[in-house]
Formats: structure tokens, sequence, C-alpha cells
């Protein structure tokens, strides 16, 4: 963001939050700057009113506060206008941990989805940032960036960001996750022997981009195929893939959906704790993907 | 925003541009066959006046009492951005003239409005905007005065007073009215004027009726903090049978009320 500060029209507005990490940016945006108080509902009508004096408004707060608290401001004031204004969520999914349900963001994509106009973008990796928000940068639509942890591990290069990448190649089954779940697998991926290891596949952009050859040719091959989001079931990406799969016609013949199941035991923990209650972790994936292969 | 400049009708000429807007707004709700009149005649001077004799081309304005946005279609009309056709069309299949002010195909309108408690933060960012961009020009905001039972009103003008939206007007048209009793007797915020006054908002009260003080008191405001002007009305103002009751928010006229109230209100 630092970096795009001179972007002209740029005006960031954060809902009282951002310590120790939006400090720098504060300064450099000087007036642009916008801390807008601990009222979503207001920070959204706010962003409407600038974008529709044709300034590049980004709001800011933790996932469950961007999108929630102030969800008919996103539909009424953002999206039946179709002004662009970027939504940051910071911490989707468990991204808070042991914060509690509150700070949980489960279905955030899913509701915003539901309003048709929203691009929204899911990083997997800290090196995707650059681009996402070029691209954001220039944004005509409303737009969601979800943000998460990256856990792109030490010395692999994620490709390129896109829509679509393809992680790691193998020869078991497919394994696709949302965003930066993708990139906590990619470990655990590459340590099983190529003919068993899953072709692991990145997905960072909703609507659901087109679906790349070389995915429709790997799901031909007659084995598993995972999709795992951190996010529940309703409204979730996977639900769009299937459709999507159903339309292309393309056949596939074991098919597990992993998701956010909210909290099944009623207990709290850290993200890794609610990624293994859900079945949402790389032992649990990769155990699902193997018995696949297995079959 | 394109509206005529400040006018200068002398008071037979207002007089007579507000009874023919009345009449206009009657035979639009008698002929789609709609309710919401009452709110739209307790609005429809102030919106005479701020379209008449206070919006400048470099000024803003924001409907969030959305319901009255036959109001604002008549306005319109007397501005002559709206044609005696596209009048026609209120509230029909394909129209673009909704029962609440449409978010795209008139220019003129801002923002779609119509769930209430969205102008006021609208508003503090488009008023915003044109602080950020040393743009001179204010921004008019219409509110209900049942609308600020919705906490995100309170949300925004604790926000305009914070950035010092000084080029913020917020008008609220207080007929003592809202959707399911008085507001006294459902959320009463007496004095309301003495509750902005407490957020630190510069509050004028005045007769939203014969608001020709309204160009003076907006002139006069040089704060750097917002304006609030709290315009008493009466719901179904002009109409006898519909002032001062509730049931107007919601009924449609029949035949023979519409008869009447053209009557009361004279021939054109």
């Amino acid at each position: 963001m630092l970096s795009n500060s001179e972007v002209p029209g740029l005006v960031f507005l954060t809902g009282d939050l951002g310590y120790n990490a939006l400090e720098q940016l504060r300064d450099a945006l000087a007036d642009r700057f916008i801390n807008a108080g601990v009222a979503e509902q207001n920070m959204i009508s706010v962003a409407a009113g600038l974008a529709r004096k044709e300034l590049r408004p980004w709001a800011y707060s933790i996932a469950p506060f961007i999108y929630a608290r102030p969800f008919e401001h996103i539909r009424n004031d953002i999206c039946l206008h179709r002004l662009p204004v970027v939504l940051v969520g910071n911490g989707g999914g468990y991204g808070y941990g042991v914060m509690g349900g509150t700070h949980h963001a489960l279905e955030d994509y899913g509701v915003l989805l539901g309003l048709r106009d929203v691009d929204i973008s899911i990083p997997a990796f800290d090196s995707d940032l650059s681009v996402v928000i070029s691209e954001l940068m220039q944004t005509n639509r409303p737009a969601y960036l979800r943000l998460g942890l990256s856990e792109e591990p030490k010395g692999w290069q994620a490709p390129p960001y896109s829509g679509w990448r393809h992680l790691v190649a193998g020869g078991g089954a497919t394994l696709i996750g949302v965003g930066p779940l993708a990139g906590s697998y990619v470990r655990a991926c590459l340590e099983l022997p190529y003919e068993s290891r899953p072709n692991l596949w990145a997905l960072c952009r909703l609507p659901l981009p087109d679906l790349p050859a070389a995915l429709i040719q790997q799901l031909s091959n007659g084995k598993r195929l995972i999709f795992a989001e951190e996010h529940v079931a309703q409204g979730s990406a996977g639900h769009s893939f299937v459709v999507q799969l159903v339309k292309q016609q393309v056949h596939v013949s074991q098919f597990q959906h992993v998701t956010a199941l909210g909290y099944p035991s009623g207990r709290y923990g850290s993200q890794a704790f609610h990624r293994r209650e859900c079945g949402l972790d790389a032992a649990s994936v990769l155990n699902a993907a193997l018995s696949g292969y297995a079959s | 925003m394109n509206v005529p400049r400040v006018s200068c009708l002398d008071p037979h000429e207002r007089n007579e541009r507000r009874r023919m807007a009345r009449k206009r707004l009657l035979q639009m709700h008698y002929e789609s066959g709609v309710g919401h009149i009452g709110g739209n005649l307790s609005a429809l001077d102030i919106l005479l006046f701020v379209y008449h004799d206070c919006l400048t081309a470099q000024d803003e304005f924001v409907l969030s009492k959305g319901h009255a946005a036959g109001a604002l279609y008549v306005t319109l009309w007397t501005c002559g951005i709206l044609s005696d056709d596209d009048l026609t069309q209120f509230h029909r299949d394909g129209t673009l003239l909704s029962g609440h002010p449409p978010a795209q195909g008139i220019p003129e309108i801002s923002f779609g409005t119509g769930s209430l408690g969205h102008g006021v933060g609208l508003a503090s960012g488009m008023a915003l905007a044109q602080k950020l961009k040393r743009q001179s020009g204010r921004v008019i905001c219409l509110t209900s005065d049942g609308e600020w039972n919705e906490g995100s009103n309170w949300e925004a003008i604790i926000f305009s007073r914070q950035q010092k939206l000084g080029n913020l007007t917020i008008v609220v048209d207080r007929n003592g009215w809202q959707g399911f009793g008085s507001t006294r007797d459902v959320a009463d915020l007496s004095p309301l004027a003495e509750k902005f006054r407490a957020f630190g908002l510069s509050t004028c009260e005045v007769d939203g009726h014969e608001c020709g003080q309204l160009p003076e008191v907006l002139h006069q405001h040089t704060e750097a903090s917002p304006l609030v002007i709290i315009a008493d009305t009466i719901k179904g103002r002009g109409v006898s049978f519909m002032e001062d009751r509730m049931e107007w928010h919601y009924l449609p006229m029949s035949a023979e009320q519409y008869a009447q109230a053209m009557m009361e209100l004279g021939d054109l």
C-alpha cells in the first residue's frame, strides 16, 4: 500500500484498527488516511460517498467487522451503485483463532458473492500482494480483499499470482485450496513421493475464474478431487466450482469438499486448532487425498 | 449537480410553484395508486426550497428519507430535469421512478436510498471528498425524524464533526410521525436540537413549510462543524384530511379523496 500512496484519489479508511501495522501508511497518506472510528456502518457509507465523488476509497478492518456489521451499507451504498470501493478484511476464516467466534469470518465471501458485483481477491502468499493491490488500485467495481497468513515454505518460490495457480505437480489426487489455505499444504505435498503427491492448485479469485485446461485434464484422470476452503459450505467457492464442472461436463469420480464447520466441539483455539477440528489442516487433507489414491 | 442556481422568485410565484408541485405530487400518487403521501407532503416544501433557493452547481444533495421519492421527483420536475411524461412512469413496470430513489439512471440523484440511516454517512463522504479535493460547495442531506432511531446516523454525525465537515448540512423533516406511531411514543428523542448540540453540531429550528430563512441560515453558517436544521413540518401538509395523521404514511387515495384534495389545493 505504501508504494501506492501517491495513486491519485486514494483514500484509506480504517475502523479504528491497524495498531503497529498502518502507522507508516497513515503518515504517508496524511489527510487521505481516515480513522473512521468504531463505526463500520458509517465508514462504508462514507467510502461510498467518497467514491461517488471519484476518489478511490479503501476501507479496512478485520474480516468479520468489514462485511457483517455494515452489510446493508455495502449492499445499498456500494453495490447498488457499483462504486469502486475496496473492502479489506484482515484475518479471513479462523485467522483470529482463539479470539473467538465473533472474530472469525467463515461466510464472508459467500455473503459478498451474493451481491453479484463484488470482485473477491484471496491472495495465498505475501508475494501476491503487490500484484493484487496494483490491480485493485485500478478497479472500477466493488472489491473485497480477504487477507490471511501467508504460509509459503522457505526456499520455495510461488508461481506468479493469478486466479488459478498450479502450485505443486504430482501423480495423485487433485487438491484445490482457497487462498492462504493452499499455501499451508505446499510443504506436506512436496514431502510425498511424486506418484502419490496431489496436484495442488490455489484458487485466489472469485467469482470463479474459468477453469484452466490443465486442471480439467487432471480432473479427468479418475482420481479423487478434494476442494478445501476456510469458509462454510453455503455460498462457498466449492459450490461454485461444482456448478462449473457440471456446466463444462467434467466428470469427477470422487469429490470431497472440506469446509469450515463452525465450532464442532464448542471449544476455541488457534487457527490451527480450528482447521484440525474441520479437517482443513494439511495432515487431514493429505490423508483424504492419499486414501483416494490408495483406493 | 445540474440544478438551477438560486432563484429570485417573489413570494407569490414561490407559492404558486409550491401549489403546482403539491397537485402534481398528488396526481402522480393517485394515478399510480400508491401511498407514502403524508411524508412526501411534509418534505416537499423543504425540497423546493433546497433545489430552487439553496443548491448551486457545486453542491450535492442526498435524500436520506427515500420514501419521499415522489417529492424529489416532482421537485426535479419543477427544475425541468424530469418531464411530465417521466412522472407518469412513477411506480410503473420498467420505470426509473421507483418508490424509492433509483441507484442508477438519473444523474441528478446521487444515491438510491430507502433503508433509513444511510444518507448522512453518504453525504459525509461526499462532503469529505469536497474537502480533500479542495472543492467549494456544500452537501445537503434531508432526513426524516423517525430515522434518527438509526444508530448509523449518530455514527455519521460523530464522524462529520470529527472531520470538521462544515460543508455538510443536515435537514431534519420533523413531522412527528414514524412507521407505527408518533416519534414521541415510539422512541422519544426530544429535545432533538439539544442532542445535536450535545454532539457539537450547530443546530437551528425553522418552520419547514415557510422556510424562507433557509438560504440565509445556510449562508451564515461558517463554522467548521456540520449544520443541522430541524424543519418543523406537518405530515400530509396542504390536504386537510391527511394533515398530521399517521395512516397517510401508507394509504393511497380513493377517487373521492383525490377529488377533494385537488379541490382544496385549487385549480391550476
